[in-house]
């Protein structure tokens, strides 16, 4: 069990009489790639939502590296060191690159109650290190966001994560509306994580995707999982026919 | 040429600062040099604060996403509020706290009905526009109450510099264009209103505390309108319940014209400010220039109208550059 970076325990949720989730347990090895799939329904974004505050269990327990937490607000969620990237993706396109990586979390030359001035020198160096650092090439940190191509904009969300050395990425169907070239790309920041130490949870529609990028895979249906095994033990064939 | 992009979101008051310059000129001109006299301006920079810091106001809020149409509403109530208590023997800094207090919490209305029910602004603060009208005439009981002789006028409304070129209104209103500007450019509470305002579910899903940061914009908004209109109030010397009907609209034109998005995400202080100015240029500039008055309205709405259509081509051509590039 000490391996486990995240565990939850019989998680239920329901919606307005909707039982979407009922009663999963899981562990999230430290160091993995584990790929979560499912068809829409599933309970899969249900159970992200919750690890990332977005949502409140109804029932069950999470545990962050053995300790007992709760997850009440996407900040709880990112002080524990999980990051999520959604498929929407969180940038805003009308800020800078620099602006949008410190998005919440503005270093600050001195601050009254959570207000201050920015540290806007700090911001700049250390956006153009957290880009290089997944080998992301930008003309410029203070490029807008709403300048930059699907992948690339992913692959900010990813130096962001990194940048805040979060223990735990999810990555929440970050491939929709990418092209095959840009695809190929966020597949390779997924692998690239595990050199870096860090766990991995990658959502997909698309087997694929989570075939070429994971250790593991894990399908839900239901609101409930139906499949958890190693990929080298598993083929898309099994995975489809238990969906 | 590939900048145009960056440029216009960066600095979306441009075309309205062009479009001033212009103005400024052509009136010049055309009024045989009286336009820029030092009367002339005189009177325009003594009433230029006024409106100025509405818009500022409307212009932030809008930033954030959302909207304010109670403001000329509590241009009147504030310092109705103020005068009503002045009578019954408060203190003028007293009376005053009362009067931001009373602003401040129809600010906070506007904004938590507004977030908590999930309606659009625009129906919270239609509301409000006209309950706040409505108490103004209800606390003076029809009749405006007289002001004090003693008030603190040095501050507010005196005239002040070379050539008692400026009111003291002007000051304030340079120091609260400034303070806001670098509120917005330089603090991590302005980044957190862009973001609120350029993609919600982004700023709410890196933790922005959304909800408050626009309360605290409807806050502010209803707080600089009340400010101002005391400011008028003190100028005119007599709290008139009417004052301000209408200035809802021209706040928002001019933070329209100065190059903020109805969409949120987009804007600038100095944008509103810029826009306020042209529409004050216009509105005196007509007049010397012997044109009929009343062609005022419509040349700001035009303006309006131009100002956002032209936003939105530089915006399509920006980025139509951008994709040939």
């Amino acid at each position: 069990m000490s391996d486990a970076i995240i565990s939850v325990r019989d998680l239920h949720k329901w919606y307005s009489g909707v039982h979407a989730l009922k009663g999963v347990t899981l562990d999230f090895k430290r160091g993995e790639a584990l790929g979560l799939v499912g068809d829409n329904g599933a309970g899969k974004s249900t159970l992200i939502n919750i690890l990332s505050g977005v949502h409140r269990a109804d029932q069950g327990e999470i545990k962050v590296e053995g300790r007992d937490v709760s997850i009440a607000t996407p900040r709880d969620s990112m002080d524990l060191g999980i990051e999520t990237i959604y498929q929407y993706n969180s940038m805003v396109p009308t800020m800078s690159i620099a602006r949008n990586l410190f998005i919440g979390r503005e270093p600050t030359r001195f601050s009254i109650l959570g207000v201050g001035i920015l540290d806007q020198k700090k911001m700049a160096e250390e956006s153009v290190r957290a880009i290089a650092n997944v080998d992301l090439h930008l003309r410029s940190p203070d490029a807008l966001v709403g300048e930059l191509s699907g992948g690339q904009r992913q692959g900010v969300a990813i130096a962001r994560a990194m940048h805040f050395k979060s223990k735990v990425m999810i990555l929440d169907e970050p491939t929709n509306h990418l092209s095959v070239k840009e695809t190929n790309k966020v597949i390779g920041f997924v692998r690239g994580l595990k050199e870096q130490g860090v766990t991995g949870v990658f959502i997909s529609h698309n087997m694929h995707h989570v075939f070429d990028c994971c250790d593991r895979i894990v399908a839900m249906a239901r609101g409930e999982i139906v499949l958890d095994k190693r990929i080298g033990d598993t083929s898309i064939d099994e995975v489809h026919s238990v969906l | 040429m590939k900048r145009l992009f960056k440029t216009y979101l960066e600095k979306p008051e441009l075309a309205g600062l062009i479009l001033l310059v212009l103005l400024v000129v052509l009136f010049q001109v055309r009024s045989h040099g009286v336009f820029l006299n030092q009367d002339n301006l005189r009177g325009i920079l003594g009433i230029l604060p006024e409106a100025g810091l509405v818009a500022i106001g409307v212009t932030i809020l809008m930033i954030s996403g959302e909207f304010d149409l109670s403001v000329g509403s509590v241009f009147a109530l504030m310092p109705m509020t103020m005068a009503v208590l002045m009578v019954h023997g408060w203190p003028f800094p007293l009376a005053l706290l009362a009067g931001l207090l009373v602003s401040a919490a129809i600010g906070f209305i506007n904004g938590y009905i507004t977030i908590r029910f999930a309606i659009p602004s625009f129906i919270t603060t239609l509301g409000m526009l006209f309950m706040a009208r409505s108490l103004t005439v209800v606390v003076s009981g029809g009749f405006p109450p007289l002001l004090p002789a003693d008030l603190p006028t040095w501050l507010f409304t005196s005239f002040v510099g070379p050539g008692n070129m400026f009111r003291m209104s002007f000051l304030w209103f340079v120091a609260v264009a400034v303070l806001t500007s670098l509120m917005l450019s330089r603090t991590n509470f302005g980044n957190w209103i862009k973001a609120t305002g350029g993609f919600l579910p982004a700023a709410a899903a890196m933790g922005i505390p959304t909800a408050r940061v626009k309360i605290v914009c409807f806050m502010l908004c209803s707080v600089l309108s009340g400010f101002a209109g005391m400011l008028q109030v003190l100028r005119l010397g007599s709290p008139l319940p009417s004052i301000g009907e209408g200035m809802e609209l021209q706040a928002v034109a001019s933070a329209v014209i100065g190059g903020a998005s109805l969409a949120g995400g987009i804007g600038t202080v100095m944008g509103g400010v810029v826009g306020t100015t042209l529409i004050r240029v216009i509105d005196n500039g007509l007049v010397l220039s012997h044109v009929d008055a009343n062609w005022f309205k419509f040349a700001i709405g035009f303006l309006t109208i131009f100002a956002v259509v032209a936003n939105a081509w530089m915006r399509k051509r920006a980025k139509a550059i951008k994709m040939e590039g």
